[in-house]
């Protein structure tokens, strides 16, 4: 599946947002995610079922005044 | 030092000095110095997670949301959809309600565009944020913020990162004698004398960021704002002697030869 993270094109298999995250290596509890701009709350990740050329933004916070 | 703790929306904060976390050199440095500057409350932005490399540094593995109280903010949001936007990211990665909302009006000077910050003040408020809006010194649009439902207000002493200090105490006095909410001085500040004079005003806190980063010294910076901060408010609750134009001696004339 085509979908595209944080700005760049990429191809997974993950099925859900959950299992992208832990492709990706990341700690759930440390980021936000947004999916085509609806945020998915944290216990909606392994729910949510991704699909072709969704938009996936994953944040964190970093250093900033 | 005695505590001295205020209260902002039910949430005690035990520092008057708030610091940035942008520009240091690295995260051991971040540590230490908010270590020396004795903050309990830390500011954080809200950015892309790096995804390329899975190894890359977090900054919360070096500042324990436990131990300190994270303040996300929303730098770099030109409009009141963005500025909503990174609220709402800032809220679900579920360590704080806090935001320090910023909506700037212009590149070259940071100002903020105060009736987008007005508009995003309100339907955060109504979300249930504690809203920390960054603001000028204009003591109308306080009042407009606090009515719109602001937990504090965080007008600035000068354009961001540009160090020039308090430039208009005068406005930052009329703001404080205005504001039912605490009065936070965001920006401007230069060195410790400047973050004194914030205080000695009576604002409630003032958060800093280049003005330690940028320092030669970051970690000695830190220390002599948290000292400066201390003194400054001391000073306001000493309560200063009014200006004058002419002198008034402190030795007696009784007694001279």
């Amino acid at each position: 599946m085509n979908i595209r993270v944080n700005g760049e094109d990429r191809q997974t298999d993950s099925v859900t947002l959950k299992e992208l995250l832990k492709e990706l290596g990341i700690m759930r509890d440390r980021v936000a995610v947004e999916v085509n701009l609806k945020i998915i709350k944290k216990s909606d990740h392994d729910k949510y079922q991704l699909s072709e050329h969704d938009v996936i933004e994953i944040v964190n916070f970093v250093g900033g005044g | 030092m005695q505590k001295d703790l205020f209260v902002i929306k039910g949430i005690e904060f035990k520092s008057r000095f708030w610091i940035g976390t942008g520009k240091y050199r690295d995260f051991e440095e971040t540590a230490r110095v908010i270590e020396a500057s004795g903050a309990d409350v830390v500011t954080v932005a809200v950015r892309r997670v790096n995804i390329t490399d899975r190894n890359s540094p977090n900054l919360l593995d070096f500042i324990d949301p436990k131990k300190y109280k994270i303040l996300p903010n929303t730098a770099g949001c030109y409009n009141v959809e963005d500025a909503l936007r990174y609220s709402r990211l800032a809220r679900e990665s579920g360590i704080s309600d806090m935001i320090k909302l910023e909506v700037i009006g212009d590149e070259k000077t940071l100002f903020p565009d105060t009736i987008g910050l007005l508009k995003a003040t309100e339907i955060l408020a109504k979300e249930g944020f504690i809203v920390f809006p960054y603001t000028n010194d204009d003591p109308v649009m306080a009042k407009r913020l606090e009515n719109a439902g602001a937990a504090a207000v965080m007008p600035l002493g000068a354009p961001i990162g540009s160090g020039l200090g308090i430039r208009n105490p005068y406005n930052i006095k009329i703001i404080l004698e205005g504001a039912k909410v605490p009065v936070i001085v965001d920006a401007g500040v230069g060195t410790a004398s400047d973050a004194a004079i914030a205080m000695e005003l009576g604002c409630d806190a003032v958060l800093i960021n280049t003005a330690v980063a940028g320092a030669k010294d970051p970690i000695a910076m830190a220390e002599a704002i948290k000292f400066a901060v201390f003194a400054g408010r001391l000073a306001y609750k000493a309560g200063r002697i009014p200006k004058k134009l002419y002198a008034t001696a402190s030795s007696p004339i009784e007694g001279m030869l």
